[in-house]
């Protein structure tokens, strides 16, 4: 039975030096050679500086751009480390709000971004992911319908007619793959990005 | 629910089918020892693996050696796993400067590792640094997976081999599983994740100025590399909190088809295997079916509960339909790319294998949505399931299956010419009730302990399903949760671990018992008395006892949390 030990010992170290070391050392540098931009996490420079990764959520909270999704993502509490605060889209600390469906902090939350979001916008219904947290706390995307929501609010802040605005939020949506795998989206940070590039009306 | 949604699920069914005999072909070819299109580069490098091992290739183990093998491995995985973490600070490959993983920590996640589970009491990138990731865990995706996919091939010998003493060579079985077929297709399939957006450096956290002007720190890291196999191997340990619902992990609906169908290759193809080694590839058929049947009920189930959405966000006007502008249904917890068909699709993908990535958060789902994970993982995984864990707890079925066929005519049973006797079906429901023996036994314990009340987040019914899906995912070493359970403190770190440890070697060892008495046994030759365990009337014996040992087993427990929750949130009453 013993003879057995020397096998399992020599095998875990070759194995590690194969798959732990070889293995994903040799994928970062074939990826760094062929395909840098998305191995180095997609990011987005604007004006030399790293505004962020077009695959990552950003926390919108000004009326003039588009809003994500709610976020229930935290972070360390800066005057005791120990705790921690709510601090959405926090890209360190990904996770969501594993509210189950009947609890009742659930339905008060949504209730209350409810609220809100029809003051904002009394003539349309709220799409239901406006005022749900992603499963990650980054998503990046809102639904089509969630972006239309917006659009007056949006229209109004910037001095834009919405019917442009509207056409900005056709142009940043992207339809399912091949026509059929996945779910119409809108990227807010590029769409946001582009009302920025709009020429001052 | 939409027409277009069904169409994505039965894509991803059609897809997981074709692969079947292609991959099975080839997996079969490599436990045979026999020549494939990489043993020109790959011959070396295994050669060299034995000659420093000191293994000799053309020796046969009988399933005593096989079994002590296997656990002598693990016990060095476990070791080596926990002294990584434990001095991860004083190691290189820690841009982010993580600290020393506590004792209870670094203990229950040196099991959840080394016994595929990936459940993870930790956020991984405020917790492991890059050396743990890669040379830590990343191995343990690729050799805890390669340790099931070799054990369901040494019971499949025990089918297939007559009057024989050995059941295989553990080393041999191990090293060939993980250089031709893991190694490969991770080296592909990860480089088409790069492509598609997942990031593969060892460079410190990115620091971004938001549109906003806000600070916002991107956590980075050689995720594809890692993301590949945890699929791949039905592991399923996220690289970051979020798992796959991270955009770095899975930045798009065509990457989420693509993770979703490594989940199911191996363990689908595996029946495959099993049926071309006994001969007949209609037997690995017959088996495929039953997965089939209890998948398809999973998913209508959970995209019909997810779709229907919360009647509480109906109250309150929320818009929630689906329609060409928005997915709609229930939203808590998913993310827009992956809308409800491909979230209800992956929750139950990743039970029914024992996977446990998530692209949602099956907290958040309804109460009938997240029943359907919670009852594949209790029914033992066997839908496809772990890689090899999946096959052989489906012929550990099997054998009961044809036990009970053969008490309704008063024969003694046979499956594949072996005659099922007393050891075997002892053995098999030994491994089968070490399932419910944990799961119920530990979450009973939990729910009276005040060191596991205090853990689930939620209140009320679900509360309660949030500690039975711990012990549940833990024990099935599945490694999915319903996470708002605060699972990282001394008494669920201890538990959750032994349940994992329980839930693995417990169930390995009688079923390597069973591979070698089958091995010993000569084949009867088939008469007009067998039982033809490739029809229907199989299939669906075999779909029957498993719901019956599943559902009155676990039922009652089901009744207290999924259940009353279900019916509560009908009535309107919130917690």
């Amino acid at each position: 039975m013993l003879r057995e030990f020397r096998p399992a010992l020599v095998m875990m170290v070759l194995l590690t030096v194969l798959t732990g070391l070889a293995y994903p050392l040799a994928m970062t540098g074939i990826a760094q050679a062929i395909f840098p931009r998305q191995a180095n996490g997609s990011l987005i420079e604007k004006d030399g500086r790293i505004v962020g990764s077009e695959l990552i959520g950003q926390d919108f909270t000004k009326p003039g751009y588009f809003h994500g999704r709610p976020s229930a993502t935290s972070g360390p509490d800066p005057t005791d480390p120990a705790k921690s605060v709510a601090a959405p889209y926090n890209a360190a600390n990904s996770g969501g709000s594993n509210a189950g469906p009947t609890a009742k902090s659930l339905i008060e939350r949504v209730e209350a971004e409810m609220k809100a979001l029809k003051e904002e916008n009394p003539n349309a219904p709220v799409p239901v992911d406006l005022v749900t947290t992603s499963a990650s706390g980054l998503d990046p995307d809102i639904s089509p319908a969630a972006a239309m929501f917006q659009v007056p609010r949006v229209a109004r802040e910037r001095g834009l007619p919405e019917a442009r605005v509207r056409e900005l939020v056709s142009q940043h949506t992207h339809g399912r793959y091949l026509g059929v795998i996945g779910e119409p989206t809108v990227r807010v940070l590029q769409l946001n990005m582009a009302l920025d590039a709009l020429p001052k009306q | 629910m939409t027409f277009i949604g069904w169409f994505q699920i039965a894509l991803f069914c059609a897809v997981v089918v074709v692969l079947v005999k292609p991959l099975g072909g080839y997996m079969t070819r490599v436990f045979a020892g026999e020549r494939t299109f990489l043993s020109p580069v790959l011959v070396p490098v295994e050669r060299g693996f034995y000659r420093l091992s000191g293994v000799d290739e053309r020796t046969d183990q009988n399933w005593v050696t096989y079994a002590v093998s296997m656990l002598l491995f693990s016990l060095v995985s476990f070791t080596s796993l926990y002294a990584l973490m434990r001095f991860q600070a004083v190691l290189p490959f820690n841009p982010a400067g993580q600290s020393a993983v506590e004792e209870s920590l670094a203990f229950n996640t040196a099991v959840s590792f080394t016994t595929n589970t990936n459940w993870q009491s930790y956020v991984p990138e405020t917790t492991m640094s890059y050396l743990v990731q890669m040379a830590g865990l990343t191995v343990q995706n690729f050799v805890s997976a390669a340790t099931g996919i070799v054990l369901a091939v040494a019971l499949v010998r025990g089918f297939a081999r007559r009057s024989a003493a050995g059941i295989g060579n553990f080393w041999v079985d191990l090293t060939r599983c993980t250089l031709y077929i893991l190694l490969p297709i991770s080296i592909v399939v990860g480089l088409f994740f790069v492509w598609q957006g997942v990031p593969q450096n060892l460079g410190a956290y990115t620091e971004a100025t938001t549109l906003e002007g806000a600070r916002q720190v991107i956590a980075q890291g050689p995720v594809a590399s890692q993301e590949v196999i945890k699929m791949l191997g039905t592991n399923g340990g996220g690289f970051f909190n979020a798992n796959s619902s991270h955009p770095f992990e899975n930045p798009n609906a065509l990457t989420n088809f693509v993770q979703m169908v490594l989940i199911f290759s191996i363990g689908a193809a595996l029946t495959n295997v099993f049926g071309r080694m006994v001969g007949d590839q209609r037997q690995g058929w017959a088996v495929l079916a039953v997965m089939g049947f209890l998948f398809l009920g999973g998913v209508a189930v959970a995209y019909w509960a997810e779709a229907a959405g919360n009647p509480a966000f109906a109250r309150l006007g929320i818009d929630a339909a689906p329609s060409s502008f928005q997915a709609g249904g229930n939203m808590e917890g998913k993310e827009t790319r992956f809308g409800i068909a491909n979230s209800a699709l992956f929750a139950t993908v990743t039970t029914a294998a024992s996977c446990g990535a998530v692209n949602s958060m099956h907290d958040s789902y309804t109460p009938l949505g997240g029943l359907v994970p919670l009852f594949n993982i209790q029914l033992g995984e066997i839908i496809v399931g772990g890689v090899g864990a999946g096959l052989y707890g489906m012929l550990l079925f099997a054998i009961v299956a044809v036990f009970v066929a053969g008490l309704m005519v008063g024969r003694t049973p046979e499956y594949l010419g072996k005659k099922i006797e007393a050891k075997e079906v002892k053995m098999a429901m030994l491994a089968i009730l070490i399932l419910p023996l944990s799961i119920l036994g530990f979450t009973a314990l939990a729910t009276v302990l005040d060191v596991g009340l205090a853990g689930p987040a939620n209140q009320g019914p679900h509360g309660f399903s949030e500690i039975l899906y711990a012990y549940t995912s833990a024990t099935g070493n599945n490694g999915s949760a319903f996470a708002g359970l605060s699972a990282n403190t001394l008494f669920y770190n201890t538990t959750i671990g032994f349940a994992m440890f329980i839930g693995r070697f417990l169930m390995i060892v009688p079923m390597l018992a069973i591979a070698g008495s089958l091995a010993a046994k000569k084949i009867v030759p088939a008469s007009a008395g067998t039982f033809p365990t490739h029809g229907p009337l199989f299939v669906g014996l075999v779909v029957g006892v498993i719901l019956i040992v599943g559902g009155l087993t676990f039922f009652p427990a089901l009744a207290l949390g999924p259940l009353v929750e279900h019916f509560a949130m009908n009535a309107g009453n919130l917690f």
